[in-house]
């Protein structure tokens, strides 16, 4: 296939970026995404000028590196599935493909289609774990757990932490990831004794990294390439009025 | 070189619980006056750092990735193995030791093995406590599956994403500590080179990958985490930021390398598509639970496929070979790795291949579905179906997958002690890049096992016994204004000041796709004297090649991908040359190593423990001198040494 790439192009944080067009012929349909870019940036090189920068490294779907926007969508067309996962069958021949980095305030570009992430980082950081000092845990089959909320806190666990929920929301929220992280350890009991404080942490850090709220436009879930739910949100939402309803009248951290 | 392994004395039941004993122990109010460097942040290096800064030791962890979440332990998919005999199957600690000195064809060594199966247990516990959520059965007990090289149901496992869920519980850990305060994360930073002080590790010359800055670090000692070095075949399932640097700058100063010759080629990926490929994607073996795998007999059926003309659905059950069935039927499917490749390539070496390439087998659920009904194979595998469907555009569901064997894992690693301790002082190794467990064959759903029994429940002990030992006199006494950090600097900063004045005409991936072959055709499935001397000269004329003409384009003061993929192929060009050397010295086939001139008559490897009972261990010597050879002989008091038979 032969295609136009229209790719946005920035030296570093402080500079100012733009929109850099490029041809490319000879792509093979079962390519992945990623690879045209590598073939994009081996014939950059020959000529002498800088490949396009990008963040990726398993190219499997699961380490959450890949972060651009292709033609407007976070991860591009494919329902469920990341950069690194889409196939170039999915174009076709003659077509014109956008490619943006993730586009949200907390999340300012580095260079090219590289974005910093760490506010993701610093969530988890305030309260996303069970506490549990090393050596000190009970045989794993001491506490028995109803399939199905291990099943629900696995479907939590999916996240893969790309921030394709934040790029693809309007207010820029990390609600989605927040929501699927306290899902996960809220609802095992494991994580019940950190509950509270641990939602009502994650949620000030959040906050405090400039994510904006949810006004369920469910966009992120459309484009989680691990297909977290909507209602990962509802949790989040439930879990954090409990503990601010207990923490007025006891504080609860 | 020393290559004192430090194996306690006693039984082998008794050995690690004498050592813990005998180990010294720093008071908690002097941990904080230590500092620990950990290089790398996946299984072994993230619960490592976090399990050192529960302690009370300063951590500082560093990971190349822009978050320690990513490091590539995610990838792993199938599950992690442990001696807990849920299923009431027969298992034990002992077993799960046996098992594994076995499935590593009798080159490891006893001892380790043996305490990795014991605290294997301990892990699941940990795990499930931090709230990693592994599948459960309606009772809401812990479920398990079956895995390659074992006969009992040992495996634990959330969906395929076994690895993703542990290393979030270790990062999850990690990230709390960080929190705290008690370990300093440096994200998007690459280790450079290692720093020592007196023959001992204090510390280590980073670069910031953002920046460009090259920085030094100073700690009382050093754990690399680092992983493996499969990349050097170019294609492999592992990430594309893998690479064997950090371990190989720490051989350059004087840690010897282990085996560097014993990869694993992993049986159930699927296969390649073409010359622009990137990365090789692989399916968890645990699909051989349910699947069977097998050829047509025929070639002419064979070269029908591959030219689209039937598909495998056509072919008659009489037509079909169920070559592992056939061969293993003890095992069957779950023959181990090593022996699941090497079968499939004689298949597709006789011609009877599918798949355009000519290279791939199939890995059919039809007699699955029909026995336990689409919805139970989904609920198993549903994941790793769509991934394929994804990447091939085939639906497994309704035509068998195709796969091919590919570079997964390596066995070979830096020389460690019983502690962990590379032969540099001070220098701990865990996870992949040591060489400690698996011998010349790693069982599946056990690199899991040994990169947090490494990171949970062996660092975190020797590495406070080093510090024991070194005395809190001497806690925080090296600092970076040593001029040993200065000389390494000086090195490291020339090393890249070159790379970006050479101005040739080809690019560090172009240098690396060359490499890769040179490997895959001469150091990969099958072995030959020739073909390795032959490789050696290749690699050496690669070498010069590679620094007379490489070209970096963009700057070294800012992210450039191109500077840092040239210094991990720099590094791989030579290391290449020692795998070679090393293969080419190991005159025997065992595990993964197999070379052609030690076969039985019907094609099985044939080991030579009279003179191969020894880990191989190399010493760097000199970039124009050959790396001198040493040898750990392995000791098996508890093992006896059979051919490995699982027929």
């Amino acid at each position: 296939m032969n295609l136009t790439l229209k790719v946005w192009r920035q030296k570093s944080a402080n500079s100012k970026g733009n929109f850099e067009t490029y041809k490319i012929d000879g792509v093979s349909e079962d390519s992945s995404f990623l690879e045209m870019l590598d073939i994009l940036s081996e014939d950059l090189v020959s000529e002498g000028k800088e490949p396009v920068a990008f963040d990726h490294d398993c190219r499997e779907g699961i380490c959450g590196s890949c972060s651009m926007t292709i033609n407007g969508l976070p991860h591009g067309p494919e329902k469920a599935t990341t950069a690194c996962q889409l196939h170039m069958r999915h174009f076709h021949d003659g077509q014109t493909i956008t490619i943006e980095p993730w586009r949200a305030k907390p999340f300012p570009v580095m260079k090219d289609l590289i974005v910093d992430r760490t506010p993701l980082d610093r969530i988890i950081q305030s309260g996303g774990f069970i506490s549990a000092r090393t050596g000190s845990a009970v045989d794993a089959n001491a506490m028995p757990i109803a399939k199905g909320i291990a099943d629900y806190a696995m479907d939590a666990a999916a996240c893969i932490g790309c921030g394709a929920c934040v790029a693809a929301c309007p207010n820029a929220s990390a609600m989605l990831f927040t929501g699927a992280k306290v899902a996960h350890m809220n609802s095992l009991p494991q994580g019940k004794p950190e509950k509270d404080r641990r939602v009502l942490a994650m949620v000030t850090t959040m906050d405090g990294e400039g994510f904006g709220g949810c006004t369920n436009v469910g966009e992120c879930e459309a484009a989680c390439p691990k297909s977290i739910s909507l209602d990962m949100i509802a949790h989040l939402n439930r879990d954090y009025a409990t503990a601010q309803v207990k923490n007025f009248f006891k504080p609860v951290a | 070189m020393n290559l004192d392994s430090k194996t306690p004395e006693g039984p082998l039941a008794q050995k690690w619980s004498s050592h813990k004993f005998n180990m010294k122990l720093v008071n908690p109010s002097n941990r904080r006056k230590y500092s620990v460097i950990v290089v790398g942040s996946g299984l072994a290096g993230g619960a490592a750092a976090a399990s050192l800064a529960e302690q009370g030791y300063n951590v500082s962890c560093f990971c190349y990735q822009d978050s320690p979440r990513r490091a590539h332990s995610i990838a792993a998919q199938g599950g992690i193995n442990a001696a807990k005999n849920y299923q009431n199957d027969g298992d034990s600690v002992h077993r799960l030791f046996y098992d594994t000195v076995k499935g590593g064809d009798y080159r490891a060594r006893e001892a380790n093995v043996y305490r990795l199966a014991e605290v294997s247990s301990g892990i699941i516990d940990q795990c499930v406590a931090s709230g990693v959520p592994f599948a459960r059965e309606y009772g809401g007990l812990l479920d398990n599956r079956s895995f390659g090289g074992a006969q009992v149901s040992r495996t634990f496992y959330a969906r395929g994403q076994t690895g993703q869920q542990l290393l979030l519980g270790a990062y999850s850990a990690l990230s709390k500590q960080i929190g705290l305060g008690k370990v300093k994360m440096y994200n998007r930073h690459e280790m450079l080179d290692l720093v020592k002080v007196d023959g001992h590790a204090k510390g280590i010359i980073v670069r910031n990958m953002v920046t460009g800055e090259v920085a030094r670090h100073a700690a009382d000692c050093v754990v690399l985490a680092t992983g493996g070095y499969g990349n050097v075949f170019f294609l492999s399932t592992n990430a594309q930021g893998c690479n064997v640097t950090a371990a190989y700058r720490a051989h350059k100063r004087g840690a010897g390398f282990a085996n560097p010759c014993y990869t694993q080629i992993h049986p159930t990926c699927i296969p390649v598509h073409g010359d622009k490929q990137s990365k090789l994607t692989l399916m968890s073996e645990s699909l051989r639970n349910d699947g069977r795998i097998w050829a047509p007999k025929d070639p002419a059926v064979a070269a029908k496929i591959r030219k689209g003309e039937i598909n495998g659905n056509q072919v008659a059950e009489e037509e079909r070979d169920y070559f592992l069935e056939r061969k293993y039927p003890s095992f069957g499917n779950l023959a181990p790795r090593d022996i699941s490749s090497r079968a499939a390539k004689e298949v597709c070496d006789a011609g009877r291949g599918v798949a355009t390439t000519g290279l791939g087998v199939y890995l059919d659920f039809r007699d699955a579905i029909a026995r336990d009904g689409q919805n139970t194979i989904k609920e198993r595998y549903g994941n790793l179906f769509d991934m394929y469907k994804c990447i091939t555009g085939d639906n497994p569901y309704e035509t068998p997958m195709m796969i091919f064997p590919a570079v997964h894992y390596t066995m070979g690693g830096l020389w460690v002690d019983y502690n962990l301790e590379s032969t540099i002082p001070g220098m701990f190794v865990g996870g992949e890049a040591n060489f400690s467990d698996h011998g010349a064959n790693r069982l599946g759903a056990s690199a899991l096992m040994q990169g947090l029994s490494d990171g949970y429940f062996v660092l975190p002990y020797t590495v406070g016994n080093y510090l024991g030992e070194q005395g809190v006199a001497a806690a925080g006494q090296v600092t970076t204004e040593h001029p040993a950090f200065a000389e390494v600097e000086a090195d490291v900063q020339a090393r890249i000041d070159k790379f970006m004045s050479i101005k040739g005409t080809e690019s560090p991936r172009s240098f690396h796709k060359r490499l890769g072959h040179i490997i895959w055709e001469n150091c990969g499935m099958a072995r030959s004297k020739e073909g390795l001397e032959g490789a050696i000269k290749e690699l050496q004329a690669l070498r010069k090649e590679f620094w007379s003409n490489l070209r970096v384009v963009g700057d070294a003061d800012g992210i450039n991908p191109e500077l840092e993929r040239a210094g991990r192929v720099a590094d791989f060009i030579e290391f290449g040359e020692l795998m070679c050397r090393d293969a080419l010295m190991r005159e025997e086939s065992c595990g993964g190593h197999f070379r052609i001139e030690h076969q039985t008559a019907d094609g099985e490897a044939l080991r030579d423990d009279e003179n191969f009972t020894f880990a191989g261990v190399w010493e760097y010597k000199g970039d124009e001198v050959e790396p001198q050879l040493h040898k750990e002989t392995l000791v098996y008091e508890n093992v006896k040494l059979a051919t490995r038979s699982y027929k």
